[in-house]
């Protein structure tokens, strides 16, 4: 399935939905999305991989990149995700101690004081 | 003994094409159903290293990824890039994949390495025999029907 991206606004927080897959392929329009929302002036980017079927390495840079930018800019950097495949994917990596990952869009915008864990 | 062969030119939208035929011949070979996302993911990860490296030293050889399944079910993913190239497979540590120093390109590598050895028991980089590069060679057990 090819890569889907579409943005919306919760509270104060982006919410960019991924869905497909993100692999070598695709991972560079991920990617051009999340520059074009940061450098828009967003600080608030939660990536939500609900919709994502395969992440490979490539995908993965890009999200530690997004990070990365908005550390830069004083901004955060979440993701949600709650699929087993995927978290083990982010285990494996030892990327689980990087990102703060939320189980639902709600937990990742709820916790709104700049303190999330992951 | 069947063997599928699939050769592809170094370019990203491949890799997915290959992934599909690795898989679809994995079900075939009768690797076990729970497996199949983690073949998916280990062929994607090796034919990404070999389009990546053939990209990184202007090579237009052809990426070629071999299926057999005489015993258990075996990929190789052969790229032509010069061979000290492969040499910087290491898994990063966690305090380093955040650090703003490591390049995109290191941090990738290092992340598909990482996957690679995470998710693959059976695994072996080595030269290839003749020429130029490396191949990438996984292993998974198959049920026999």
């Amino acid at each position: 399935m090819e890569l889907s991206l579409a943005t919306r606004t919760v509270d104060e927080h982006t919410v960019l939905e991924v869905g497909g897959e993100v692999d070598v392929y695709t991972a560079p329009r991920l990617r051009e999305r999340l520059v074009e929302l940061v450098d828009s002036g967003v600080r608030n980017v939660v990536v939500d991989l609900g919709g994502v079927e395969f992440l490979d390495s490539t995908g993965l840079g890009v999200l530690v990149g997004a990070m990365k930018r908005l550390r830069v800019a004083n901004g955060r950097f979440s993701l949600v995700c709650s699929k087993e495949a995927l978290l083990k994917i982010f285990r494996i990596t030892a990327l689980d101690q990087v990102f703060p990952i939320f189980p639902t869009i709600e937990a990742a915008t709820r916790d709104s004081d700049g303190s999330a864990t992951s | 003994m069947a063997t599928v062969r699939l050769s592809f030119s170094p370019a990203p939208v491949h890799v997915r094409t290959a992934r599909l035929v690795g898989v679809a011949v994995a079900r075939r070979a009768g690797v076990a159903e729970e497996l199949l996302d983690e073949v998916r993911l280990a062929i994607g990860e090796a034919c990404t290293r070999a389009v990546a490296l053939h990209n990184q030293y202007g090579l237009a050889d052809l990426v070629t990824v071999e299926m057999s399944d005489s015993e258990a079910y075996a990929v190789r993913v052969i790229d032509h890039a010069p061979i000290e190239a492969s040499v910087g497979l290491t898994k990063l540590p966690p305090d380093e994949l955040a650090d703003e120093s490591l390049t995109d390109e290191a941090l990738t590598t290092g992340v598909g390495f990482a996957l690679l050895a995470g998710f693959v028991d059976d695994l072996q980089v080595r030269p290839v025999e003749d020429g130029p590069g490396t191949e990438v060679r996984m292993v998974w057990p198959v049920q026999r029907r």
